[in-house]
């Protein structure tokens, strides 16, 4: 068996078991990426000589006796979570040399636990987008492709889509990932990987480059849905350093995905029968009703009436945060700075962010703006606060009749890097069945449950109650058993 | 309703961000093309609803304020480590007041 092919609990058990050591599984990862990187640009930043060195520690951790629950496995991080002396971009040219001296909460839980870093993950610049096409440091391809057209590249999906793919294609055993409208979960459902975005206040957001703070939520990506139980017990907890860092117990994550599911209610959403929606998208979900019930489940009807607001709710609220917390960015204290000779201080300001900022996030800022100016705050800005209110109350009535909702991941599989681009809204779409667990606040995992006519990947999502993410791996788990996703993207390590 | 140039420009400018004349009217399109899609909220019945200003309703789990105390300090280097330009322990920025 490959190196590279190991998900991370089989991985652990043969670090365990002596069958490998942790500096030859990083150099097996660090050698596919030598090999596929070029191609797939998944990594912005390689630290290949920083990884060996962790994993030498790793093993002599190991052979003392003194191993961590994720004791020398080779990880990907997002480059939106900062790492101490090792630049972090959000993919954007505004912090294209920036260094953090400090280290993200999330990224130190993982090395506390005994992880190794291969390198920063591209994304959509500061996390905004749904193909990894809005990276300054270009887009990130898909492993697979289709079928019957194989020389067309696909998109990873996004914004966590360098993550995707690098797990997808073997060059990490798992990746961490940021959602703040499905930026874990479509990229999941794209590259044909599990990934799961938590809980509101599960992960501590402190040292994670901020896109819109109510929303965003870090979460694991991995190939198997154990695999991500296992990460995402690692990457949570209490943190003082975010002041909406929820101080409950994290729970064994991966026990619970062997619950299974008889006797839990499943809740089927009526609303997320879209008008349009690929026929083979609606067969998926049914495969995955079906599939459940013969575990033991039960599927009961039920209806979040205000779904089809979300995505409009979500383009408010989610611009309007956005276009505060990128304020920081003035080429003053980091990142670039764009001057002419006669600059003033807002001069210095107005040029710094036109020549820093791509169009998405120029985009953004705007709308983001304008729905905070004075006299149209309460129109959009408080609107949409309260539209966000009454889906949240929607499933706080659906959990009365169910434990756990599935739905499918995404409204198609992935599409061409050149389709789509030219509109943002129909791009914004893409996140119509994931965004309402970030407004509502609830745990949300994409499980790879199916091949599309064109052999690609899709997905099926599972919704669950606040901070009850044991469930949501229950469920998880059962689909993944059932579905017996074991198709390969073209493009891996040990292809 | 639908955003015109001077509304466009007056945004650029709250937003800090340059926009070249020639920019004004791909932008105008984009941002009333989503602000027009925005709209549909304006028809939901909100009357009554408090709006959750947060990742979680309130309370859930209470939000804490921590002890007004210094926790960190003294690194002048590290802070000053990413500026552009520096002047001694200070950020450094064109010439402000005359």
């Amino acid at each position: 068996m490959h190196p590279t092919d190991f998900t991370l609990r089989g991985a652990l058990d043969a670090l365990n078991e002596g069958i490998i050591s942790s500096v030859e599984l990083t150099q097996a990862h660090l050698d596919a990426i030598g090999k596929l990187n070029p191609r797939l640009n998944a990594y912005i930043t390689v630290t290949g000589e920083q990884a060996l060195a962790q994993a030498k520690a790793s093993d002599n951790r190991r052979a003392d006796g003194g191993a961590g629950p994720l004791e020398g496995v080779p990880l990907a991080i997002k480059d939106l979570f900062c790492t101490a002396g090792t630049r972090t971009t959000a993919g954007s040219k505004i912090l294209g040399n920036f260094v953090p001296p400090y280290e993200s909460t999330v990224s130190g839980n993982l090395l506390r636990d005994g992880a190794v870093f291969l390198g920063k993950a591209n994304l959509d610049e500061f996390a905004m987008g749904s193909s990894n096409g809005t990276s300054a440091f270009g887009p990130v391809e898909n492993p697979w492709s289709r079928r019957n057209d194989p020389d067309t590249r696909l998109v990873p999906g996004g914004s966590s889509g360098g993550s995707a793919a690098a797990v997808a294609a073997r060059l990490a055993l798992g990746a961490t990932a940021t959602d703040t409208g499905g930026s874990i979960r479509q990229p999941a459902a794209f590259c044909g990987i599990a990934g799961i975005k938590p809980t509101y206040g599960r992960c501590s957001r402190f040292g994670v480059v901020a896109f819109a703070s109510s929303l965003d939520q870090a979460g694991p990506v991995a190939r198997t849905v154990e695999d991500c139980a296992i990460l995402l017990k690692s990457m949570s907890g209490f943190d003082p350093k975010d002041s909406t860092s929820a101080d409950v117990p994290v729970p064994d994550f991966a026990a619970a995905c062997a619950r299974g599911v008889k006797g839990l209610r499943i809740g089927i959403p009526k609303e997320y029968r879209l008008d349009g929606m690929p026929a083979e998208i609606g067969a998926l979900w049914q495969q995955g009703m079906d599939w459940l019930r013969a575990q033991g489940a039960e599927l009961v009807d039920i209806s979040l009436p205000h779904t089809k607001h979300a995505l409009p709710t979500y383009y408010v609220v989610a611009p309007a945060e956005a276009s505060s917390n990128l304020a920081r960015y003035d080429g003053v204290r980091y990142g670039l700075r764009q001057t002419a000779a006669d600059s003033d201080l807002r001069d210095l300001y107005e040029r710094t962010r036109a020549a820093g900022f791509g169009d998405e996030v120029k985009r953004r800022i705007m709308i983001g703006t304008y729905v905070l100016s004075a006299g149209y705050y309460d129109a959009y800005y408080l609107k949409a606060q309260k539209v966000r209110a009454l889906i949240r109350r929607d499933f706080d009535e659906a959990w009365q009749k169910c434990d756990a909702i599935l739905t499918p991941a995404t409204p198609s599989a992935a599409f061409g890097m050149d389709e789509k681009q030219d509109d943002p809204v129909a791009m914004y779409l893409n996140d119509v069945f994931t965004v309402t667990a970030n407004l509502a606040g609830l745990p949300g995992l994409a499980v790879p449950a199916g091949l599309s006519a064109e052999g690609l990947p899709l997905g099926l999502q599972v919704l669950g109650r606040a901070f009850d993410e044991e469930t949501v791996f229950a469920v998880g788990t059962a689909l993944e058993h059932a579905a017996n996703f074991t198709a390969l993207p073209g493009l891996r390590a040990s292809a | 309703m639908s955003l015109d140039s001077a509304t466009i420009r007056r945004i650029a400018s709250l937003a800090r961000i340059r926009l070249e004349e020639a920019d004004v009217g791909r932008m105008q399109n984009e941002l009333n093309g989503i602000l027009g899609w925005i709209e549909q909220l304006q028809a939901v019945n909100t009357d009554g609803v408090e709006p959750m200003a947060g990742g979680a309703p309130r309370g859930e789990p209470a939000m804490r304020q921590r002890p007004d105390a210094v926790t960190d300090g003294g690194q002048p280097d590290q802070v000053l480590a990413n500026a552009p330009d520096r002047a001694h322990d200070y950020f450094a920025v064109p010439k402000v007041v005359e």
